[in-house]
């Protein structure tokens, strides 16, 4: 029950946010898509324990379908924006559905590499597609309503997103299937002959992932103002690489891992920003070198051997 | 797809494309070899190899800004690179040798983000090439043309495929990194410095890139952005000729790059990119079906 206090409380305090704050609504609202990327990304690659490079692809899917739906449809605005993310998200999953059955068959680094390629080829084949702009891009329509409101709106749109993901993966890590996902990083082949059917577990696990990514993808389409193939949607540079970075700094596999790492992330990236004119990406390689090298475990799983008990374990014999 | 019947209306057309692409395939073989070389024997994907190539670029670019022709800065951006992958391995690799393949895989992507933005940074991200001044040699009245240079860079490329063999097969330290590759723990009791040998390897693989590198300066362009093409190029060169076996690596480099300039020529230059990335995909997913075809294990 305490928890569920906890949960509630601060779920008033992040409503209230951007009346409290209100110059930082876009910020803020980049915040929760930076945590729905980090959060979906450790589905596979801290849980499941298949790293991979090119989760890009379903975010990019939904902002471009979310985008065409909303050109062609011929809808209004929120309706046209809500079937698009809706769209974005179904055919992120499709195309996860898809992909997962050839893809999630390789094991461990051939699913990195073959990932990591893929990421790039859908921005190079969308910034090629007559259809979707080429290299030009794509601009969603302009929102309808007063000065300011857009970007409450953007706020709570992500907000939702984002609280959306949380409690689903918190119920999945929490039951059989997190089980499975586990028994599936720590031993494969063990896992397949205790009967587990590991690919169909592997292709859910990632459509689930492909369904938020491809929501905030629409979001964040619509938030930018702007689609570019390769900078804005299947920005492998950017989003691809900071939803890696921000789930091994929180501490992979772990439920709030993710979180902490976004928040921290997503703060601090201001400060490069600021203060690193230029040379930002050289940190951001820097800082994933050290991470993985010194840092592996991340915040969360040092905290856990720096105090054990807060975490449920007991020190044996000490 | 008009470009696809110009293919069977102009007979030569084919020969040519089919020329430049066993050419620049060469090339593509000297990285896969590097990475073949460095996967067998520490157990590393390098995700930064095509950053060393993108730096032996810059390196013959430099050298050639300073008056040195290009060939010669071949040998010069190998000794560079060698130099620079030994203190890569004695600064960053030697943490992730005996870790699991994905802190590797992780590293070295990592790696591979900040050379390119390092790269970006002091360099610029302008487009670069060194001139070689050898101009392009002309076939039956000029129907077929081939530039000089590639054929220099494909006797290059073949030349230090040849070398590195016949170091592996002939040398010391040739001998010992074959030993480590097949049992690191053995070669070790039997008092082989595998620490050394790691670091001798991980630089002889730098060199073969900087060399790969320098050719690509001179026969096409270099850029910040060059290198994850190449890591994929190489990658998919090794997983088709698989670990140790030189004559297949050059094979599948040439049939790689002989594809890579038809499906150029047929979809446009645009999509020669995608179609690299796309047939990465496709061959790993082939390559599952196959072994699993025959039930053995994907380890």
């Amino acid at each position: 029950m305490k928890s569920v206090l906890g949960y509630v409380c601060a779920g008033a305090l992040l409503l209230a946010l951007p009346l409290l704050a209100p110059t930082y609504q876009t910020q803020l609202a980049f915040l929760w898509v930076m945590i729905v990327l980090a959060l979906t990304w450790d589905l596979l690659g801290g849980q499941m324990g298949y790293n991979s490079f090119g989760n890009i692809v379903f975010f990019g899917i939904g902002m471009y379908a979310c985008a065409v739906v909303q050109r062609d449809a011929g809808l209004g605005y929120f309706a046209g924006l809500f079937l698009g993310m809706g769209c974005g998200g179904a055919l992120a999953v499709a195309a996860a559905a898809f992909l997962g059955a050839g893809i999630l068959g390789l094991r461990g680094h051939y699913f990195a590499i073959a990932t990591l390629g893929l990421g790039i080829a859908a921005g190079e084949l969308a910034s090629g597609w007559e259809f979707i702009g080429a290299g030009g891009g794509m601009v969603p329509p302009l929102f309808p309503g007063a000065l300011g409101g857009r970007e409450r709106f953007f706020y709570y749109l992500c907000f939702a997103i984002a609280a959306a993901t949380f409690p689903v993966l918190r119920w999945l890590y929490a039951g059989r299937f997190g089980l499975a996902l586990n028994a599936i990083r720590d031993d494969e082949d063990k896992a397949e002959a205790m009967g587990l059917r590991t690919t169909r577990y592997k292709i859910t696990a990632w459509c689930i992932c492909a369904f938020f990514l491809g929501l905030a993808g629409g979001a964040v389409g619509n938030l930018t103002g702007f689609i570019d193939p390769r900078e804005v949607a299947f920005a492998g540079s950017t989003y691809g690489v900071w939803m890696v970075l921000m789930a091994i700094l929180g501490g992979k596999g772990t439920l709030f891992g993710p979180v902490l790492g976004a928040v921290i992330f997503h703060l601090t990236k201001e400060l490069f920003w600021t203060y690193l004119l230029g040379w930002q990406r050289v940190a951001l390689g820097l800082l994933i070198v050290v991470i993985v090298v010194f840092f592996p475990t991340g915040i969360l799983g040092w905290a856990r051997v720096r105090w054990p008990e807060r975490f449920g374990h007991r020190v044996e014999g000490a | 797809m008009d470009n696809l019947r110009l293919l069977f209306d102009a007979p030569l057309l084919p020969v040519q494309l089919l020329l430049d692409g066993v050419l620049i395939g060469a090339i593509f073989a000297l990285a896969a070899l590097g990475m073949a070389l460095v996967w067998g024997v520490m157990g590393i994907i390098n995700v930064a190899q095509g950053e060393l190539v993108m730096l032996g670029g810059y390196a013959a670019y430099f050298l050639y800004r300073a008056g040195i022709h290009p060939l010669f800065g071949v040998p010069l951006a190998a000794a560079l690179l060698f130099c620079l992958g030994w203190a890569l391995y004695r600064s960053l690799i030697f943490r992730v040798v005996d870790q699991d393949l994905f802190i590797s895989i992780l590293a070295t992507f990592g790696l591979s983000i900040l050379l390119q933005q390092l790269a970006n940074a002091f360099f610029g991200a302008d487009v670069r090439t060194a001139e070689s001044g050898f101009g392009t040699w002309a076939v039956r009245g000029g129907a077929i043309t081939i530039a000089r240079i590639k054929l220099v860079a494909f006797g290059a490329a073949l030349l230090t495929g040849g070398v590195l063999v016949l170091f592996l097969k002939s040398s010391r330290l040739g001998q010992a990194i074959r030993a480590t590759a097949q049992n690191a723990r053995a070669a070790r009791v039997m008092g082989v410095d595998t620490d050394r040998v790691y670091a001798r390897t991980f630089a002889i693989n730098a060199a073969i890139c900087g060399a790969s590198g320098a050719l690509v300066a001179m026969t096409w362009i270099v850029h910040p952005y060059l290198g994850l093409p190449y890591t994929v190029r190489s990658f998919m060169i090794v997983i088709v000729a698989g670990l140790g076996n030189l004559q297949a690596v050059l094979a599948s480099a040439v049939a790689l790059g002989v594809a890579e300039n038809f499906a150029g020529f047929i979809f446009g230059a645009e999509y020669q990119t995608a179609f690299v990335f796309t047939l990465l995909v496709v061959i790993l997913v082939l390559r599952r079906f196959w072994l699993s075809r025959q039930r053995r294990y994907l380890a």
